[in-house]
Order: C-alpha cells, then structure tokens, then sequence
C-alpha cells in the first residue's frame, strides 16, 4: 500500500510559516509580481532551472496565489536557491514575475536566518565580503585554478601572469587586480555608508556572524574620519 | 596561449545558413499608442516637474532608436560616463576595453569613472543579501556621480543595465521608496539624478554602427555568427529594448544582430535563441554543474548542430563568461563545442584592425579563437609574438604599462 507523502517541514509550526509568508507578501513588489495564474506553464517551458532540477516557477506562483503557507515555507527552504534569476519567466501571460517573487522569498529567508539559506551561501560568502567591502563584486585575483578547476589551463596561465597582463591593459582604471577598477576612497565609504543606512549589513549578521563582525569593523573604521554621518 | 584546438573547432560548413528574415510575409508595426506598458520616462520627466528629483538630459547629437513598442530612444553618441561591468573588468577585459578602444577611434569623447560602484546587481540576483532601498541608493549615487561630472550613463552590463530599469520603475511607483533613497543621496551630499534614459552600450554600438562600417578592414563575409541576446537586457522592463522592423521582423531585439550584419558578417538563427546562458548569478561561482550543462546542451550543442557558427557573438558580461568558460569541460568529454564567444564589441573592433591582445586581449579568453582570426585575415601568432614583447618590456620595467597611443 502506498504511504502518505510526508510534509516537509512538518515539526515547524504553522504560525512560524504564517509569518514568514506575510513578510513576503508585504513587500511593496509583491503586488505588480503576482496576479493570479493560468497553470499554462509557459514560465516552466521558458526556465532553465526547471530543466535540471525539480524546480517550478509555476508552483512558486501557484503556492503564493492559494496563500499555502506549508508549501511556500517548503520552497523557501528547497527550491529558490535553485533559480537562475534569468527572468525568462517574464514571458508570462499573466504578466506575473515568478523570478521577483522568488527575490523576494530570498530576501526573507536570508532575513530570518534559515538554516537552508545558510547551506545555499555557505560557499558565497567571500563574494559577499568582496562586493560590500569594495563595490566591485568579482576581481581579477579571483581567477585562481582551484575555484575554477573545470574552465581549463586557461585559467591558471591568466593567474601566472595577473599583475603583468593587467598593466597590458590600455584603460588607466583597470590596472588593479584585487578590484576589477580602480575605485576612490570616497566612493567606497560612501558605498558603506548605504549598506549600513539601508539595514543591508544587518542582513549579513543573520547569515553570518563572523562575516558581518568583519565587515561592520572595515565600514565603521571607513566611515569614522570620513565625515559622512 | 593555452587553449584547446579540438576537431569540432575545424568549421566545414555543412550547415546551411538561417539567417534573420522570418518565415512570412506579414509586416508587424508597433504603434506606441497601443503599447501595454506605460512610457515610464513620461513619469521621470513629471516627477521633475514636481521637484521630486533632477533629469539628466541625453546630450545632443543623440540617435533615435526604435523599441519594442514602437517608441523612440535616445542613444547619446558621445560625453558618455563609462559605468563599467565588474565581471568584464575583472575577467574578460577586452570587453571593456574594445567599447573604449571604438570611442576613441570615432573620435567621440567619454570618461572612464573612479567614482564608480558595480550595480550590485549580481550579488543581489545570487544571494538576496541586500534589499530595494540598498539597490536603489547605489543606483542613484553612481547616476549622482555621473552628473556631477556632465557626462551620461552608458552601462556595458546587461544586468546593470536591466537592474536600473527595475529600479527606474520602482522608484517612480513606490514614493515612500522615492524618498527613503533620496534622504540617503542627500546624506551624502549628492543630487538625486534620474537619468533622461537608460542605455546600454550594446545600444550605442547600434546607434553607431554605420560609422562601425565605414571602417571595416577584414572581409567577413564568409564569418557565420550565432547572436545570444542578454536576458537582463530585454526580459526584464522589456519594452525599454531596440526592435527593429528589419530585423528578425522586429520580433527579436535588434541590437548585436544589427551590428554584426553592418559590419558584414552573417548571423545564423537557432531554435534556443530565447534560453538563457545558464549564469544564474550564484550558480557561475558556487554550483557551475548546472551552468556547464545548460551553457553547453541548451545553447553552443544547438548552435553548433543547427547553425554550426564561426563566433557567438552576445552583449553581457555573464553570457561571454557562461558561453565561452563552460566549453572546456564539455571538450574533455567530446562533445560537440568548440566556439569562441565574445562581445560584438570585441568582434567589431577586430573588423576595424584591433590588435587581437593588446586590444580585443583574447588571452583571456578560454574557447580556441584562432580559428576565427585565421578566417578573419589576422595572424594571430604574429600579433601573439608582438604582445608577448609589451609583456617582457613591462616586467623589464623599460614601460610602466600599455597606452592607449601604443594601441590606436
């Protein structure tokens, strides 16, 4: 005899699910991302995602529309990490956004510190630390053959010769290799200045502790003698 | 030059050529007064009027380009400000380098900014660690910047690009948004700036592209080219994108396409023109399983049996990295890959006579290129052999680093 499907989540109480599905549909987004659904499954067709996972952008859309608060706590926990962010899924003849949906769900599960979200970034973090600490999200010494093993030789004949194929460079602003241009000092701090007004380096204190102890210690020195309030 | 010369690579062209033409006769003309979306610049320029913000103005001479409605944009030529893409900077440069290298051999005058953030955007489309006020306040103090200085936006990233359109909408809809973010730019003691227009460079290289033309060195009409169009660049606010009428019957959008045919290239169609690159922002850096296999099966598989391209020619920073980087591994287990992948800004300037590294820099680069410059009439052994002598002269010391008069 067949058994009953298990619920996922099912030790997680169903208020703490209420709640984190209100914050989702309480974002000021959601409104002009979600009108309903035909179930046509042109979103699905038009996803890459959902061509090498058990991914739906259809079910995403369908579990916020019939306020299904198990199955929306469920894919806030599986399925939103496996998104391409491609918004192909903008093809939608509803004129829904399931890829904004799924920032949103993002953003409320990074909020909330889950343990999901946490496994999902835990190999991210250094990208993090790189864009909020220099306003450039990806830099040259990155090209290293260990995080990049299956993109070939090729990469580790650019990290041999980084500082000097850099100053191969004509333009003046790309002769750097920790960031990918030169950024001013002014620039930076102010760009720290956002992320701490805007209540984003909080965000990282959810994700990771250590990682936002780090970066609030490099902002508030910055910002100290910069004369920026 | 380490790169893999697989047989695939040896183009036979057995494959006939599907161009851009599509199969009807019926003519589809957009007509603005029928579009579904508002013109979202109608309320940039009312919000000015209700001192809401300051609009910068597209400098004149500017060229008008149609979208996907049918409505005009404004493609300034020139005193662009050069908001600058961190993956393309940071690990394909000639892609920047080429945009640069093609302002200055028209003569037009730009400004490369220090005063510059990335967008952000990758991250926030990877990791969610951020929120719209944040996104918004580092648009508005790049767009600030810009300003301040009398030159406009032009964004080289398709993200960054389709990133401020979004961010354009919701700041125009969302007043209390409006003002969380104004507050920020003015405790910076910056304006708050709207641009006139968001432009993609993509779009100014449409704009110039007879100009592209007229100085054309290398006969490419027997290049074939399969064209990726950048999702973030026309998915997302996708009625602020240039169709063309003559151009896949303006069902498509029109630019990389437009320029590679200017300047005397064919462009192959293929059936997964509308897939994505397979990026997927966190995937690239930290889950590349799934970007191998959909950049490889889902796009250069596709394009090499349908088409079978000499180039994939595409105008953003993640498709040239997913396209061309996911090749080697697919290589390994023989498949059917083998295509250099780069922006029609590098292909464009290796047309007009750019040294393949010292400009185009296609060292960095994964997928065998030589090939095509051996198509292309340019003796890539000989331009090696020159750029290997700016190396030694630079680690020698005799020259600090390469000048733009060195490569003009």
């Amino acid at each position: 005899m067949q058994q009953p499907m298990k619920q996922a989540y099912a030790d997680v109480p169903v208020e703490e699910k209420t709640r984190l599905y209100r914050e989702v549909v309480q974002d000021a987004r959601f409104d002009t991302y979600l009108y309903g659904c035909y179930e046509c499954g042109i979103c699905v067709a038009a996803c890459p995602s959902a061509r090498f996972y058990d991914f739906s952008p259809r079910k995403i859309a369908q579990a916020l529309a019939r306020e299904d608060v198990d199955l929306v706590y469920e894919q806030m926990n599986d399925d939103v990490w496996n998104c391409s962010q491609c918004f192909s899924c903008l093809r939608c003849p509803r004129g829904n956004n399931p890829g904004g949906l799924i920032t949103i769900m993002r953003e409320v599960a990074v909020n909330n510190g889950l343990r999901t979200t946490k496994e999902a970034l835990a190999g991210y973090t250094r990208i993090i630390y790189k864009i909020m600490t220099t306003g450039t999200q990806v830099s040259p010494d990155m090209l290293q053959e260990d995080a990049f093993p299956d993109w070939g030789p090729q990469v580790k004949e650019v990290a041999d010769h980084l500082a000097v194929w850099r100053r191969a460079l004509p333009p003046e602003t790309m002769h750097t290799t920790a960031l990918s241009w030169e950024v001013e000092e002014r620039t930076m701090r102010e760009l720290y200045a956002i992320w701490k007004w805007t209540g984003t380096l909080d965000m990282i204190a959810q994700l990771d502790e250590g990682l936002h102890d780090i970066m609030e210690e490099i902002m508030d020195d910055a910002l100290e003698d910069s004369g920026i309030a | 030059m380490a790169t893999l010369t697989p047989e695939s690579t040896k183009n036979d062209r057995t494959v006939p050529v599907r161009g851009t033409s599509v199969e009807t006769t019926k003519t589809f003309r957009p007509d603005p007064e029928e579009a579904p979306e508002e013109d979202l610049r109608e309320a940039v320029l009312q919000l000015e009027r209700e001192g809401e913000w300051i609009v910068q103005r597209v400098p004149e001479p500017y060229y008008e380009a149609p979208t996907k409605y049918g409505r005009m944009k404004k493609i300034p030529y020139e005193r662009t400000w050069h908001h600058k893409s961190c993956g393309q900077c940071g690990h394909i440069p000639g892609y920047s380098t080429s945009i640069f290298w093609l302002n200055r051999v028209l003569g037009y005058d730009y400004f490369d900014p220090r005063d510059q953030t990335s967008c952000t955007a990758w991250n926030y489309y990877a990791s969610a660690t951020s929120n719209q006020a944040a996104q918004a306040a580092v648009a508005m103090r790049n767009f600030a910047a810009a300003y301040e200085t009398g030159y406009f936006p032009l964004i080289h990233c398709g993200t960054s690009f389709g990133h401020y359109k979004e961010v354009r909408h919701e700041l125009v809809h969302d007043h209390a948004l409006r003002r969380q973010v104004r507050s920020i730019i003015e405790r910076l003691g910056r304006p708050f700036v709207m641009p006139e227009e968001i432009v993609h460079y993509s779009e100014w290289m449409y704009a110039v592209r007879d100009q592209l033309q007229a100085r054309v060195v290398h006969d490419l009409s027997s290049i074939v080219s399969t064209v990726h169009p950048a999702c973030h660049y026309y998915k997302l606010q996708s009625g602020d994108a240039i169709y063309d009428p003559e151009i896949y019957g303006g069902q498509r959008t029109a630019v990389v396409t437009g320029v590679v045919q200017a300047l005397g290239a064919q462009v192959a169609d293929y059936s997964t023109w509308y897939d994505c690159c397979g990026f997927g922002f966190r995937h690239i850096l930290v889950q590349r399983d799934f970007t191998r296999s959909f950049a490889t099966l889902r796009k250069i598989e596709v394009m090499k049996e349908e088409a079978n391209p000499d180039v994939v020619l595409t105008h953003d920073t993640g498709c040239v990295t997913s396209l061309d980087k996911s090749q080697f591994a697919a290589q390994a287990h023989g498949r059917n890959v083998g295509v250099p992948v780069m922006s029609e800004s590098q292909f464009a300037a290796l047309a007009m006579g750019a040294h393949p590294f010292r400009v185009t820099q296609l060292h960095w680069h994964s997928t065998d290129y030589r090939p095509l410059l051996a198509k292309m009439g340019i003796d890539a052994e000989r331009a090696w052999a020159e750029f290997q002598e700016d190396v030694k002269q630079i680690e020698a010391g005799t020259m600090d680093y390469l000048t733009w008069e060195a490569v003009l």
